[in-house]
Order: structure tokens, then C-alpha cells, then sequence
């Protein structure tokens, strides 16, 4: 059994409450730093934590809030991004739903230690339901004196806030989501400045991700240090992983990280193998972003040593050969799935979020799906696979935000590790879907 | 009038007099707006939209836009620009429930394409389409993070997961008996089949 810090106790009856999140430990890092710690020593706590963000970049968290710009009299804000769409992603979500108390307890802890009297909490516009739920626990939270003036009879008042989005993956990009934030269409910002320096309404800002801030009270309670001491190199402490796709247990696992892949995909206590008794033919480990890989490369690096769930351990290898722990959205795909066809839903979804604003992403991705319906009509030809390595190439690098590299990335590596395959469709001019058996099966089974 | 909206769908000036939120729509606009600095009551777009389409049937029309504009203080087109960017605003007339199939990887993986093969002759309607009772819209949609319980749909507020032909056949019975219109702002959320 794995240490487990975020999710332990959802399964506790109505934990959702602030009762029954009070009676389990809840708020006590708001006690704790509110009543006997400075801001800048909840800052240090998360730098030594080495908490690093997980909606999907991995950037150092204390490192982040460090940056925070504080000139006078300038109004500083805290915005957590749940705007969670990277497909095969729905942590942040479950986290929400389940135990909601423990996203505002984490704001109004970091709130403290950015100094941000007000924050904002963004929800993709799609979980409406789960917004309500946050709301919900908000009023709670004012209702007990957790959120308003003088909290704990402290200098220190907050305001936390719910606003939904619209449907828009690009919102996740943080500079993208402050615009959605002051009511404007969701194109992301040129870098610098930064949002630490001019974020939310021109004032420094902190964006994180739900989990981020969740993370944020067990390492205040533990202290920094401890929470170090859990997980593996410079992967400390535990991350939310959404398992999808052909396994037999999908849902949200709280895994240590260097967890290994192996373990984490056959063991029962996490995803229980595959299903139907199927082989596994190839992984996407940490959102449609990040490259997949085959089977032999997801189990073991090229160096033949076992792969581990961690920031480096998934990295190993670079591109050629590794991928990335991303949002940790984990989708397993069987030996009858096409990767062609896999691939051409992921660019359709890239073409269909790309804000338009840069040219290479907006009118890449449209070609690159252009290009696969091809190959899933039977009228594509071998250079095509050259032509679509081409075009990703050519948006890579080449846009305001990581959107471009998000939809290159998983062209190049399907074409990378599954080349074979492309020239198959290609050469034998007809598409012939061999994943199609009832997949619904599972559930009318 | 002075500046108006330009949306997908001509602007009937005799309306715009009509459309005024109810006395509940308008405390929950002004609490809203509320919510953000002096000033900065733009911020709320979002949302009064969301709450605008759930009023006035569906769907956001040019004058609908318009009385929005009014409301926040902004001009038409800061409206319609952000109405016309974000997926879940319609500048058409939709049915009363729109049944939004997810369709990306992990669904697809998981059988979304049959479901809505399915949802298509069950309804006799293509996707984009509206049924000529005007109660279903069908429509695709990319990943709505429910990629652990795939495949699914999402009607107004709720996500429903795990999807069956049966589950489908029950859900649309269900929602044509009752008959009423279906918006992401439904306090009846999460009704998980």
C-alpha cells in the first residue's frame, strides 16, 4: 500500500461536509500557519517540500510562488486552474466532487502565503455540477469563519470565489484563463511579463493547479522536509494518476511516485491489468500531450531498467525513447486498438481547441487531421506519413503557447513508434477498424 | 438602438424590449458581479451567460446578447466575441435537451463511436441535428474528463457515465416524458444513471 496524503479518505461517509472534514484533521493547516507561521515560512515549507505543479508542467511550486511580484498597495491574487481538459485527465474532478474542503483549505493556506486577500477558483464551464459542490463548501467555509474578515481571530481575511468557464481547453493555459477570467475570449498571453509580475486585471497573480494547492496542506501539517522524503528523486510526495482505456479498474489512483509502470498497470490494488484479457499494446501516460509509447518502452527504459511512475523516470530517454508524467491522465490501449485512429481522435481534439491565434497551430492541426481522415478513408498515400512529421515539426516551437507542442508531440510519436502501421493503411488502401468488436461489451457483460 | 450584436441569426429589435432576467436571475447576475473589484464587472460574462441561455430557451440570441451587454456595462460585440469562442454557448436554436456524446481517445477507446451510431437511429437524427419535436439536439464533444467512466454524455448539468444501449434508450425516455429544458445551470446535476 502506498502512502496516501490527498484522497485517503474518500470513502469516508459525507466527507464532503465540513463536519466530517473537520473531524478527520481538515483545516489544520490553516491553524497552523495562520496562527503560528509566517507567510514566507509556508513559502519555504513548500520549496523544501520540492512540490512540483501538476496540472501538468511539473514546475518547482515554491519556486513559482517565489516569483510573486509585491509592490505596494497592488492587490495580489491566487487563481486555481480547474479547467482540467487535457483528455484522459479527471483528478482534479474527482478531488472536487469527493472531497472539496481540502482545494479551499489549500487556498486559503497559500492565499496566506502569497498574501492574496482574494482568490479565484477557475472550473471548466462542462463541470457545472461539481462548481455547485465547491460553492456549496465555500458558504460552509464562510459560514464557519474559515473564509471572510480576521480568520482564526487573525490579521489575515479572504475572500474564494467559483468562476466557470465556457468550454475551452485552451483555458488551461494560465495566461489563457486569466482572459477568460476578465470575461474575454480564451487567447493566451505573450510571456514576459509573467503572471507573477502582471497576471489577473495587470496585478501579480499565482496560477495552480487543483491538485497543487490540495497538495499544499499535507506539507504544511508534515512540514516540507517530510513531505520530501516521500516519492523518489526529485518526484517527491504523491500524485493523483487517472487510469482510462482498456484496463479492468479505471478510475482516480493516489499513487507514491516512483511507483513502478508495471505495478501500477497490473497489480489489483491499482488498474488490475487488462481487460478481456487482452495484451497491452502501447500507453499514453500523462495526457493526449505527452508522446505514447509501446508496451516494451513503457515498462522498461531503453536502458532496460524498469520504468518508473515519476517525473524522470517516464522522462528517461527524451522523446526517442520516453514520454512524460504530464497531468497524469494514463490511457492503456489493448492490442486491437489503432494508433492511426487514436491519433486522428487526439488531432481532431487539438483542431478543435487551437484559440486560432497563431498561425502554425491553427492551421497545422487542421491539416494533420485532414491528413489522417485520410488514412481512415483509404485514400492515403505513403508520403503522407512524411507530410504529416513534417507539418508537427513546423509547430513545434513556433506558437505563443504549449498548445502547438501539445498537438505536435503526439504525432511525432505515434509516427515514431508506429511508423509500420501508418504505411499499412496506406499501402492497402482501405481502413479496416480491427479494434472494432463491441467495445461496449465491458458494461452489457 | 445604437451598437447590436451581429450573431449568426437576424436581430429582432421588437424582442429586445421583451427579454429582462426574472427577479431570482437578476440577484444571482448581481451577486455575481459582486464578486470582482470595482470596475471589473466583465468578469462575470461567463457565467451571465450561462445563466442568460438557460432563461431565454437554450440558446443565446443577438438581442439576448445585447441585454447581457447592457447588464455588464460592455459593448454588444464584447459579448458575441466571447459567446462565439467558447463551446457550450449556442447562437442557434437548440432542443430543449442537447445530449452531448464525448468522442475523444479514452471514449472512443471505449466504444463512443457505437453509442452514437446509436443515439442517431434511436432519435433518427445525425449529429448537429435537432429532432422534429424539437426536444433532442445530438452532439459531439471533445473530452469532458470523464475518461474513467467512458463512454459518456453529458445533457445540461449532468454527466452520465458509463453508457449502455440501454442506459442511452432509458435516458432518452426519461428526458421526453419530462419534457422540460435542460441547461448546464440545472440544480439537478450529476444524475448518474
Amino acid at each position: 500500500m502506498g502512502r496516501k496524503l490527498l484522497i485517503h479518505n474518500d470513502k469516508v461517509p459525507n466527507i464532503h461536509t465540513l463536519d466530517v472534514y473537520r473531524e478527520h484533521g481538515g483545516y489544520a493547516s490553516v491553524e497552523k500557519a495562520l496562527k503560528t507561521m509566517t507567510p514566507d515560512q509556508v513559502t519555504d515549507e513548500v520549496k523544501k517540500s520540492g512540490l512540483r505543479g501538476r496540472g501538468g508542467a511539473g514546475f518547482p511550486t515554491g519556486l513559482k510562488w517565489s516569483f510573486l511580484a509585491k509592490p505596494e498597495g497592488v492587490a495580489r491574487y491566487l487563481v486555481c486552474n480547474a479547467d482540467e481538459s487535457e483528455p484522459g485527465t479527471f483528478k482534479d474532478r474527482y478531488l472536487m466532487e469527493v472531497i472539496p474542503h481540502a482545494l479551499i483549505e489549500g487556498m486559503i493556506t497559500s492565499s496566506y502565503a502569497l498574501g492574496a486577500k482574494t482568490s479565484y477558483i477557475y472550473i471548466r464551464g462542462e463541470y457545472f455540477y461539481v462548481a455547485r459542490i465547491v460553492e456549496k463548501a465555500i458558504a460552509e467555509a464562510y459560514a464557519a469563519g474559515w473564509l471572510g474578515k480576521n480568520i482564526l481571530g487573525t490579521d489575515f481575511s479572504h475572500d474564494c470565489y467559483v468562476q466557470v468557464g465556457g468550454g475551452a481547453y485552451i483555458c488551461g493555459e494560465e495566461t489563457a484563463l486569466l482572459e477568460s477570467l476578465e470575461g474575454k475570449r480564451g487567447n493566451p498571453r505573450i510571456k514576459p511579463p509573467f503572471p507573477a509580475v502582471a497576471g489577473l486585471w495587470g496585478c501579480p497573480t499565482v496560477v495552480n493547479n487543483v491538485e497543487t494547492i490540495a497538495a499544499v496542506c499535507p506539507i504544511i501539517n508534515m512540514g516540507g522536509e517530510e513531505y520530501a522524503k516521500i516519492g523518489i528523486g526529485k518526484s517527491t510526495g504523491t500524485k493523483l494518476i487517472s487510469a482510462s482505456g482498456h484496463i479492468n479498474k479505471p478510475g482516480v489512483y493516489e499513487i507514491e511516485l516512483g511507483l513502478p509502470v508495471e505495478e501500477f498497470i497490473y497489480s489489483e490494488e491499482y488498474c488490475g491489468g487488462i481487460r478481456n484479457g487482452k495484451k497491452m499494446k502501447a500507453v499514453v501516460a500523462g495526457g493526449s500531450s505527452v508522446p505514447i509509447l509501446p508496451t516494451e518502452l513503457i515498462l522498461k527504459t531503453a536502458k532496460g531498467e524498469p520504468r518508473l511512475m515519476s517525473y524522470e523516470s517516464l522522462g528517461d530517454g527524451g522523446f526517442q525513447t520516453g514520454t512524460m508524467l504530464g497531468s497524469g491522465g494514463f490511457i492503456v490501449m489493448d492490442e486491437d486498438t489503432s494508433i492511426v485512429k487514436n491519433l486522428f481522435t487526439f488531432t481532431r481534439f487539438y483542431h478543435h481547441e487551437s484559440c486560432g491565434q497563431c498561425s502554425p497551430c491553427r492551421e497545422g492541426t487542421g491539416w494533420m487531421e485532414k491528413i489522417l481522415k485520410k488514412f481512415l478513408n483509404g485514400s492515403a498515400v505513403e508520403s503522407d506519413v512524411e507530410l504529416l512529421w513534417d507539418i508537427q515539426s513546423k509547430i513545434e516551437g513556433k506558437t505563443i503557447c504549449p498548445l502547438g507542442e501539445a498537438a505536435a508531440w503526439p504525432v511525432a510519436a505515434a509516427i515514431r513508434h508506429f511508423k509500420n502501421e501508418f504505411l499499412e493503411v496506406a499501402r492497402s488502401k482501405k481502413f479496416v477498424d480491427v479494434s472494432h468488436y463491441n467495445r461496449l461489451n465491458k458494461i452489457v457483460a | 438602438m445604437g451598437a447590436q450584436v451581429h450573431g449568426t441569426q437576424p436581430y429582432d429589435n421588437s424582442k429586445r424590449a421583451e427579454i429582462k432576467f426574472n427577479d431570482a436571475a437578476m440577484a444571482t447576475v448581481q451577486t455575481l458581479i459582486s464578486h470582482y473589484p470595482e470596475g471589473k464587472q466583465k468578469s462575470a460574462l461567463l457565467p451571465v451567460l450561462h445563466i442568460a441561455q438557460a432563461e431565454f430557451g437554450g440558446w443565446l440570441s443577438p438581442e439576448v446578447m445585447d441585454y447581457v451587454a447592457s447588464i455588464l456595462k460592455i459593448k454588444p460585440v464584447e459579448v458575441f466575441e466571447v459567446a462565439s469562442f467558447y463551446t457550450m454557448y449556442n447562437l442557434k436554436p437548440v432542443g430543449k435537451c442537447v445530449i452531448e456524446v464525448c468522442q475523444t481517445s479514452s471514449c472512443w477507446l471505449c466504444g463512443a463511436e457505437d453509442i452514437i451510431k446509436h443515439i442517431e437511429k434511436r432519435l433518427n437524427i445525425k449529429v448537429g441535428e435537432t429532432s422534429k419535436d424539437g426536444m433532442f439536439t445530438l452532439k459531439t464533444a471533445e473530452c469532458l474528463g470523464s475518461c474513467g467512466t467512458a463512454p459518456m454524455a453529458q445533457v445540461g448539468a449532468s454527466y452520465h457515465e458509463n453508457l449502455t444501449y440501454e442506459k442511452v434508450d432509458t435516458l432518452i425516455e426519461k428526458y421526453r416524458s419530462e419534457g422540460r429544458l435542460r441547461s448546464y445551470t440545472d440544480m439537478d446535476y450529476h444524475n448518474t444513471l
